[in-house]
């Protein structure tokens, strides 16, 4: 099964080699990873997608939750969040088929980003299904390039207020005394 | 302070005594640190990977951390093996190696590798400096987390310019890793289960690993062995924590394990395993090994829960702190229909060494070794050499047992028994080895002589890779591809016997130990084993190579061939 694994890191040197290492090393899947700053400084998130049974995803978080660099884990994928994933499309659009296509893109929320004289650059962000039926769409006229960011996810906002929340820094999992 | 003076510092803070080490123009720096310095012992190898594995033997032993100094470059991948053994087995190591210098590091300088990449997935954890003011930070990290939780080398990769640049000399007190807390203590409602499910089994079994040695759970163990009755099998890295000689001890499971310990594990009920991570060699075919059990799994890393062996009872923690608070829990079983099976077991078919009648038996050499040398550290090679040495040397102590079990790296044995000695000049320290592994690090002579290491090594030499000969005469119909340690080019292809025209010695190991100023002693018969033994006991100052010369086709059982379930064991040839 799929899950969105998401990650707070020490933006340290070497640290996506350490996670991406983790994968190619024992041979897990990873469908997509992205990284970027986040609200600290010294903090990155890195989103992975992977597959795999129940087994192998227990591996997986339990294996990158040992790495030294690694702040915290979470499986989003248990929770109740949010995905979305950018992607940039050029298509074949001679004066036939433009306005077509246009149309077509329109539908999805999709924004023209550059156009040429035999072609279009879409841009559109929104869920992973919603990438993905619209590249299905634009599949149907000739894509020339298609560029896509990977998915982004964060654990969706909390519905109930909860009793005195503090704001402590993320630590990990396992709480116990330091040895 | 220079960035050397400033890492000198910090390894006095952390109370290290001894360094083994190589230099290079990388490192320089720090070696001119070290130069004349009353309150560090630098131990001169002559290769890095016996620095590492000298640092390692000494670490196992200690229980202290292990620190090396390697070059950059080839310095560096020379380490790799070393590296990826103690990695392996958990073993605490501070590795610093040389870089080029900042400003040129990704120009192909000279002796540039991308040593933090080569290293990562070998090491627990690794460093490059890149600002002289991070240097004292991630020195202090580095013991730190080479030591607790589950231990592992860490590597610290170090540009020259950083070794020369001047800065502060702090050297900070403690750390805070916001990433690294490994949990101690186990869950409370965990344990208290695990105790329900031990008191209520008929055929409970304790199984106990490197973990043991690792976190001093010896005492608290045999207690609670004392106490319970339980018998107890371990794996190959966990002997040493109960006395060899209790009728409770099964002895090691798995591929080379004791028919009493296999078949335990196959019949017990219950299996609360302590410190160990489920090891292919040990389990066999996972879908048989202990299939009526209900498993406790005790151990201080997360990720061995449920990666082999469905955990019934996870225990996170370090294997003496959940002991101490199961022991209250535990009382006197009454077991006796179970006892009586295992004794029965142990009596059924105990170890037997290979007999011969024109070579020596490797099991009788070591078993003379358990009279002349009782209270020994041993390190082993890796192949037969090392399942004899577990099957016949008779270990009571934790930390006597230095073996490369999850690389199983030929090569290990010797450096690491030079790093032992000097780290135990009082005791004993001896190299149960092959006479191929042997030749992996045969240059250390040179470091052991110099340091006056009284190291013992014993040459099982039979005249092969005898673990391989053994598959290919198990497996591919006695085909010794490769495994002749005596073939010259002229030999028949299909040769699977010694005969007259083989050369005799390659090398003579004893000339080989003379030449390097140690002693070399050759046995071949049963009655010059004990005097030679006697002879290496009282030579203290120079380490003593005693090349036996063995059965060739000896082989060691029992054997799990390999996909099988460890209850099928073949017993002979
Ligand atoms: C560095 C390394 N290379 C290859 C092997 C594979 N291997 C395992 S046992 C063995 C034979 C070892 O021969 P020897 O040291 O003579 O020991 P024996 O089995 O004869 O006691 C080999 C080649 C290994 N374990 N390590
Ligand atoms: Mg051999």
């Amino acid at each position: 099964m799929k899950h969105t694994i998401s990650l707070l890191v020490e933006n340290h040197y070497g640290v996506m080699s350490r996670i991406s290492g983790l994968f190619s090393g024992r041979g897990y899947n990873l469908d997509s990873i992205t990284v970027g700053p986040t609200q600290d400084p010294s903090v990155s998130r890195m989103t992975l997608v992977t597959i795999g049974d129940d087994q192998v995803i227990d591996q997986i978080k339990k294996r990158l939750d040992n790495i030294v660099d690694v702040i915290n884990v979470t499986d989003l994928t248990e929770k109740h969040s949010l995905y979305r994933e950018l992607v940039m499309v050029k298509v074949q659009a001679k004066s036939g088929t433009r306005s077509e296509i246009i149309q077509m893109a329109d539908a999805f929320g999709a924004t023209v980003a550059d156009m040429g004289a035999e072609s279009i650059v879409f841009q559109l962000s929104g869920t992973p299904d919603t990438v993905e039926g619209f590249l299905q769409v634009m599949d149907e006229f000739t894509i020339e390039e298609c560029a896509r960011g990977g998915v982004i996810a964060m654990e969706g906002a909390k519905k109930h207020r909860e009793p005195s929340q503090t704001n402590t820094p993320p630590t990990k999992r396992t709480t116990d005394t330091v040895i | 302070m220079n960035g050397a003076e400033l890492i000198v510092k910090g390894l006095k803070a952390e109370e290290v005594d001894t360094i083994f080490g190589y230099p290079g123009g990388a490192v320089i720096p720090i070696f001119d640190v070290l130069y004349e310095d009353p309150e560090l012992q630098v131990i001169l190898t002559r290769h890095e990977q016996g620095a590492i594995h000298a640092a390692d033997g000494y670490a196992r032993s200690t229980g202290k951390v292990g620190v090396a100094i390697v070059t950059s470059g080839p310095g560096a991948t020379n380490a790799t093996t070393g590296l990826a053994t103690a990695n392996f087995d958990s073993v605490p190591l501070v590795v610093i190696s040389g870089q080029v210098p900042r400003n040129m590091i990704g120009y192909d300088a000279f002796q540039e590798a991308d040593t933090a990449g080569i290293t990562r997935s070998i090491t627990k954890h690794n460093y490059l400096v890149t600002e002289r003011t991070d240097l004292g930070r991630v020195v202090k990290e580095a013991f730190h987390i080479a030591g607790t939780g589950k231990p592992g080398p860490i590597m610290i990769d170090v540009p020259k310019d950083i070794f020369t640049a001047e800065d502060g000399d702090d050297y900070p007190e403690s750390v805070h890793i916001r990433g690294y807390h490994p949990s101690k203590h186990g869950q409370a409602e965990q344990i208290q289960e695990a105790a329900e499910l031990i008191s209520q089994a008929k055929r409970p079994l304790f199984y106990i690993g490197g973990g043991m040695h690792i976190s001093g759970a010896a005492d608290v163990f045999n207690r609670i062995v004392d106490k319970t009755g339980i018998p107890t099998v371990s794996s190959l890295m966990g002997l040493g924590i109960l006395d060899h000689a209790r009728t409770d001890f099964l002895g090691m499971i798995g591929m080379h394990g004791t028919f009493a310990a296999n078949m335990a594990v196959t019949e017990s009920d219950l299996l609360c395993a302590i410190g160990v991570r489920f090891d292919d060699r040990a389990t066999g075919d996972t879908s048989k090994f202990a299939p009526n059990a209900q498993v406790v799994h005790i151990d201080i890393d997360p990720s061995t829960m449920d990666r082999n062996i469905h955990a019934h009872v996870p225990i996170v923690g370090d294997a003496r702190s959940v002991l101490e608070k199961l022991e209250p829990l535990l009382t006197k079983a009454s077991l006796g229909p179970w006892l009586q099976q295992v004794t029965g077991w142990k009596k059924e078919r105990p170890l037997v060494p290979p007999q011969s009648n024109s070579y020596l038996s490797p099991g009788d050499i070591i078993a003379e070794l358990n009279e002349v040398f009782p209270d020994a550290i041993i390190s082993t090679e890796v192949g037969q050499n090392q399942m004899w040495a577990s099957h016949y040397y008779h270990f009571k102590q934790p930390r006597t047992w230095l073996t490369s079990g999850g690389l199983g790296t030929m090569g290990y044995g010797f450096p690491a028994a030079i790093g032992a000695q000097i780290g135990n000049p009082d005791k004993r320290v001896i190299d149960i080895a092959g006479d191929g592994s042997i030749q992996m690090n045969i240059q250390e002579l040179a470091t052991a002589v110099l340091s006056k290491a009284p190291v013992i090594v014993v040459i099982l030499n039979n005249g092969y890779l005898g673990m391989v000969r053994q598959w290919q005469q198990m497996f591919q119909d006695s085909r010794y591809s490769s495994t002749c340690l005596k073939k010259k080019g002229e030999c028949p292809e299909d040769c699977t016997e010694p005969g007259d025209g083989c050369p005799e010695y390659t090398p003579d190991f004893v000339r080989l130990a003379e030449s390097f100023g140690a002693v070399g002693i050759r046995i071949s018969k049963p009655e010059q084993i004990r005097p030679a033994l006697e002879q290496a006991k009282g030579i203290t100052d120079k380490p003593t190579f005693i090349e036996c010369i063995v059965e060739p086709e000896a082989n060691v059982y029992p054997m799990v061939p390999p996909g099988a379930g460890i209850n099928e064991m073949v017993f002979e040839d």
